[in-house]
């Protein structure tokens, strides 16, 4: 018993093989993308990283610049929720128009909405299609382009590829919950509006809720990005202080990014935890 | 005449034929009971009757229109006139029951209306009235997740006596409450019937029930008419014909056949 040999385990090989094609196939992209992680530690370099990274500690707390670091975090937060709400009001009507859910011809022909509705949903889906392709610092870099620096780029980047975001998941999660409510509604001779409100909305709101304060979260550290082009912020702060080699303002930047984040994410559970 | 249908028939999506009706109406403030075993076509009849399935061939006329030549603003206008009890209520298990009973009127309702409805209730004392025609006025302000499964039915029927619809269309109304129960929630039903002279045409799994509290007794076999007679004329062959199951005795050599269901959109 005790010398019987232990059974062959039939997924080694290809499970050694697969491990072997992968490497095999992932060094290309390491060399491809000329990624040397030793010219971090090589001489100059070296130091200079040391140097940097030594200067993170103390975080900077004087209070000139705590009151920069102040106006800076409240701009990059008027961004994320002015750009947000801007989203969201592309994002909601949109969502209404292409989600299957709502759709009153479905209710007969097995489910299948008129050529009319579905239509209409494909054009408004290409074109939320098209609103979030495009990436938010692109966006930025053309409105810093037309409405020149400053916050208002930020907001307007993010309002639009954001409104692509959440137009898309609000009409994926309407199509998700159960939709007897809304089709008993409809078929009670409801408004699409009405039935959307007392049947889809109660089941959808949570779903909804913490996914906007999800891309909310994701504008702030978006917002973040886009200051470094011009777009205001704390980004541009951050921009500011890595030129100026000012580690402790560096190191405080991100400590507040960091609350930021958690604040957002304690907001989330509030607001899901709370029922009416 | 306010309900009527000529030479229907409606085929599954698979060309399995559902129901084939070639003459039956119903007039208003008649009140009717549906009986049959299981697969019979009750529900397919009701959903026909509520326009929420479109007849392969023949008419479906309701109060004197054809829901399938008007537009579909016309449409909706007069599905409002109309009211389905859903053998599984469909309610949000986050809604109030108050909010729930009150969608029966959001056919009648203007939008803003509804909205403010939405957060404020406003006509409470009209849904506390017909919960308490059920028994059921304390629950006004629980949410229907906490009800158990015959409450839930009896909010899906405050929802219609709330609606008042001059159509009122019943899919096995009681089939989660006990005998008791169930007597007293189709009283209630027949009653509001009569008093505002509406149509009632209910489905029953129990013929006890429907002999007892309707006038009229329809009895489907295999999608079509097999007796529609009183009440008091329906004899036990009658009953003992609709009900003679050569689907179990079968059941062993087509599986698949007895279980052949209704394909619902």
């Amino acid at each position: 018993m005790l010398n019987a040999p232990a059974p062959r385990d039939p997924a080694a090989w290809p499970r050694l093989l697969i491990t072997g094609a992968a490497l095999l196939l992932l060094w290309p992209g390491v060399a491809l993308s000329e990624f040397d992680i030793f010219v971090l530690f090589n001489g100059a370099n070296a130091s200079l990283m040391a140097d940097f990274l030594a200067g993170f500690w103390p975080l900077a707390h004087d209070l000139a610049f705590l009151a920069i670091l102040g106006k800076a975090t409240l701009e990059t937060l008027a961004i994320a929720t002015a750009g947000i709400t801007l989203a969201w009001l592309i994002a909601f009507p949109a969502s209404l128009l292409a989600t299957r859910a709502l759709s009153i011809s479905a209710l007969h022909c097995h489910g299948s909405p008129s050529w009319q509705g579905r239509l209409l949903r494909t054009v408004v889906r290409a074109i939320l299609v098209v609103l979030r392709s495009i990436p938010e610092i692109v966006w930025a870099l053309l409105f810093v382009r037309a409405v020149g620096l400053g916050p208002t780029a930020g907001v307007l980047a993010i309002a639009i590829t954001y409104g692509g975001m959440l137009g898309k998941v609000y009409a994926e999660i309407f199509e998700s919950v159960p939709n007897q409510p809304t089709r008993a509604l409809l078929l009670a001779g409801s408004s699409r509006l009405q039935a959307f409100a007392y049947g889809l909305l109660p089941t959808a709101s949570d779903e909804m809720i913490s996914y906007t304060v999800y891309r909310w979260e994701c504008a702030i550290r978006a917002s973040v990005v886009m200051g470094f082009v011009g777009a205001g912020g704390l980004g541009q702060q951050v921009d500011l202080s890595l030129r100026m080699f000012a580690g402790g303002e560096v190191s405080s930047l991100l400590l507040t990014f960091l609350a930021l984040v958690i604040g957002a994410d304690l907001i989330s559970r509030l607001l899901r935890e709370t029922r009416l | 005449m306010n309900v009527r249908l000529t030479g229907v028939e409606l085929l599954h999506t698979n060309g399995q034929r559902a129901l084939i009706i070639p003459e039956m109406h119903v007039n208003r403030g008649e009140q009717v009971a549906l009986i049959g075993s299981s697969g019979a076509g009750k529900t397919t009849l009701l959903r026909l009757l509520a326009s929420s399935l479109r007849p392969s061939q023949g008419v479906v006329t309701l109060f004197d229109q054809d829901p399938w030549m008007l537009s579909g603003s016309i449409r909706q206008r007069l599905r409002a006139r109309i009211g389905l009890i859903h053998q599984a209520p469909p309610l949000p298990a986050r809604q109030r029951v108050v909010t729930a009973v009150l969608a029966g009127r959001l056919g009648q309702w203007p939008l803003w209306r509804s909205l403010i409805s939405l957060v404020y209730p406003l006509d409470r004392a009209g849904a506390a009235q017909a919960l308490a025609r059920l028994d059921l006025e304390d629950k006004l302000f629980e949410r229907c997740d906490q009800l158990s499964g015959g409450q839930l039915q009896r909010v899906g029927i405050a929802r219609v006596l709330y609606q008042a619809p001059e159509l009122v269309l019943a899919d096995e109304p009681v089939s989660a409450m006990d005998p008791l129960l169930a007597s007293h929630t189709l009283k209630v039903l027949v009653k509001d019937a009569q008093a505002r002279q509406a149509t009632l045409i209910t489905s029953l799994h129990s013929v006890e029930l429907a002999l007892n509290h309707f006038p009229r007794v329809i009895g489907l076999r295999q999608g079509a008419v097999m007796f529609d007679k009183a009440a008091k004329d329906v004899h036990p062959d009658d009953l003992a014909l609709l009900y003679a199951n050569e689907q179990l005795s079968q059941a062993e050599v087509h599986p698949q056949r007895a279980q052949a269901t209704v394909s619902r959109c």
